[in-house]
């Protein structure tokens, strides 16, 4: 048994999993995620009255997202406002396919992202030339033009009244209830989670940490700036068009609303409180927020009876309140949730013979 | 692709445009006026606000997004002063301006002072976090719905009167001279007042005019204040033609064109690009609305990425040398 972490040889360093410990208590978490959650949590509803499921598939969709746009902002360094709109490209694309062109669902989200990647990557294209703020002002704009296409796009989108997705389905199994699409956002999301936590041990995910610190300097060692911007925009956007598409499916009636700057906004929150350029960061930025956001619908419900005037400050109480996170991150901890979950890490790394 | 490419491409650009404006011009002049008058009044409301964001991005760096919400909140005092206290219109939009001027500093001094240093990101979202705050507020003291400013103001409402042959309501007519005399106050300001040129001095090198005495963090508070007096000026404004509600804070983002055209550090580009920019919206609603329905919205956008593309620090705006 080893008393320290002592890397005797690269491979060893490269290692996800440095230690045996690390490795047994993921497993024994997914395991749980996968058979013990929806059970537990399925018997927790009754009792709470807060479905708990229903904040786990969300949560889990807004992982995806926020892997996302974590690889982008935080990874490469772009900052991206228009990821709101990348994900209301998914879900429309996907609803579309199946409605309109018969595709099967196994087809339409790969479509979907795929399509996304795309209009990320047009919409990436001024990164050749702009940095920083103005890249940033870039993407506000698509998150605009976005929007104004889709909702004026009345034929093919439903425009102002939206439109109805079918349930997702692979093969003969359709994913018609809360239970059934939890397991397609859980394993979705684990497979995100992997991908994202290896893009950065490859050199594509290297090159975008190198264009983020010192994108002079990685020019200079022959990293090609404007092609990884750009494949940041396209596997960034990629994964938001998935979440998309897994959001229009659970949801089954999307609107343009729900795609406004809003949601680019909440996905930048989410990966501030959770820790930029952390994977982890993703995961608990979104556990977090959605958590929260839920909690208190739930709570602004319950009260209601004895305070009825909770209904009608409900919307206000929500946006101040998100703001004065948002603040009081950036102030207290601006390295986010996953740099505490870091030091807890560490001593439980070794355990149990540290020292 | 070098810069003579794009230099090539933005004259050919601006040649055609200039083209097809004097083609419509000639069409129906009648129209082309009247799509015109109205929008370097437009423009002229974008000029200001913009101003105030240039201004702000010049001395301290920080892209502000809570801009169109300090405009919301001018409209909502102005409106409640004189609906609930019934103050005379004059004295509610001074009482207005000279809260502006409390906020502005309150935010400077709360928010942004912490942060200054911090990355680029974090100053962003700060921003945001404030206009979610401020929209949050304003949502719980005046709730969700329009409100039109009371129409029996003297001088406001009145007969319309009759420019180039164009009719057009006193409102226009006192927005226009009113956005006008603060664009040329500012001027003045900038140009002959002791505080104006510290603040030029400021935003052209901050540890020069340190070193020279002069007080950075005064600097930053004023632009904080002149930001917040500006764009409540345009929220009372627009306030009146359009009614005051929650979409007024959206009027803020539609600045971001303005400032990009005219080169985010310039303000005499931000006063160009937000009279340019409303006569772009203006025309695109003219003689594109029966192709595209409604897209004025989306127009002064699509310009932006262009400009952003072609011309990425616009008209005036310093270009980012890079030496190794």
């Amino acid at each position: 048994m080893p008393s320290g972490l002592f890397h005797e040889n690269y491979s060893n360093d490269e290692r996800i999993f440095q230690t045996l410990w690390v490795k047994c208590w993921l497993w024994a978490f997914i395991l749980f995620l996968f058979f013990g959650f929806p059970f537990i949590v399925s018997d927790l509803n009754k009792i709470l009255r807060f479905n708990i499921l229903h904040t786990a598939i969300l949560t889990g969709i807004f992982v995806i997202g926020a892997h996302g746009i974590n690889i982008l902002t935080g990874y490469t360094g772009q900052i991206s406002l228009g990821h709101g709109a990348f994900m209301a490209v998914g879900a429309y694309t996907s609803a579309i396919l199946m409605t309109k062109a018969g595709f099967p669902f196994i087809l339409s989200l790969p479509c979907a992202g795929l399509l996304t990647a795309a209009v990320g990557m047009v919409f990436g294209i001024p990164s050749l030339r702009l940095r920083g703020l103005y890249l940033c002002i870039a993407t506000l704009a698509s998150q605009f033009i976005i929007e104004f296409i889709i909702r004026r796009w009345t034929g093919l989108t439903g425009g102002t009244q939206g439109m109805f997705v079918p349930y997702a389905a692979i093969g003969g199994f359709v994913f018609d209830n809360d239970r059934k699409f939890y397991y397609l956002v859980l394993v979705l999301a684990i497979a995100t989670t992997a991908f994202t936590k290896n893009l950065f041990r490859t050199k594509p995910g290297r090159a975008f940490i190198a264009v983020r610190d010192r994108y002079f300097a990685a020019e200079l060692i022959g990293v090609n700036l404007f092609k990884y911007r750009i494949l940041s925009f396209g596997i960034s956007s990629f994964l938001a068009g998935i979440a998309g598409a897994l959001w229009a499916h659970y949801i089954s009636l999307i609107i343009y609303e729900q795609f406004t700057i809003h949601l680019s906004i909440k996905y930048l929150a989410i990966v501030i409180i959770g820790g930029l350029g952390s994977v982890l960061g993703g995961i608990f930025g979104s556990i977090f927020y959605v958590g929260l956001e839920q909690l208190l619908e739930v709570m602004s419900k319950e009260l209601s009876t004895s305070f009825p005037l909770l209904i009608t400050y409900f919307v206000s109480i929500k946006e101040i309140m998100f703001g004065l996170i948002i603040i009081l991150f950036l102030v207290f901890e601006p390295d986010g949730l996953a740099a505490r979950w870091r030091t807890v890490k560490a001593y439980w790394k070794l355990w149990p013979f540290s020292y | 692709m070098g810069e003579r490419f794009y230099h090539t491409l933005w004259w050919i650009l601006l040649a055609s445009f200039v083209a097809i404006l004097a083609y419509l011009s000639i069409l129906n002049p009648t129209k082309f006026v009247e799509l015109s008058l109205y929008g370097l009044v437009l423009g002229s409301i974008y000029a200001l606000v913009a101003l105030g964001f240039a201004l702000i991005y010049k001395s301290t760096s920080i892209l502000n997004l809570a801009q169109g919400e300090f405009l919301m909140v001018g409209a909502y005092i102005c409106l409640s002063l004189i609906l609930q206290f019934q103050i005379h219109f004059v004295w509610a939009f001074l009482i207005t301006l000279l809260f502006s001027i409390f906020l502005g500093l309150a935010v400077e001094r709360l928010v942004l002072r912490p942060l200054i240093g911090e990355p680029i990101i974090s100053v962003i979202m700060v921003t945001i976090a404030l206009s979610s705050i401020l929209k949050g507020m304003v949502i719980m003291f005046w709730g969700n719905d329009i409100r039109p400013f009371p129409k029996d103001i003297p001088f406001l409402a009145g007969k319309p009167f009759s420019v180039f042959g164009v009719s057009m309501a006193p409102i226009y007519i006192w927005s226009f001279g009113l956005a006008i005399l603060f664009l040329l106050l500012f001027a003045i300001f900038f140009k002959l007042s002791r505080t104006g040129i510290a603040m030029r001095a400021t935003a052209s090198n901050q540890q020069v005019s340190q070193s020279m005495g002069i007080s950075v963090k005064k600097v930053f508070a004023i632009s904080w204040c002149v930001a917040a007096v500006v764009s409540s000026v345009g929220g009372i404004i627009l306030g009146y033609i359009s009614g005051v509600g929650i979409t007024l804070s959206f009027f803020g983002l539609k600045v971001f064109p303005a400032v990009i055209l005219g080169g985010l550090d310039s303000i005499l580009g931000a006063i160009i690009g937000g009279v340019t920019i409303g006569l772009l919206e203006n025309y695109s609603g003219g003689y594109l609305d029966h192709i595209i329905p409604a897209v004025k919205e989306v127009f002064p956008f699509v310009v932006l990425v262009i400009i952003l593309f072609i011309k990425p620090y616009g008209l005036f705006g310093k270009e980012e040398i890079e030496r190794v």
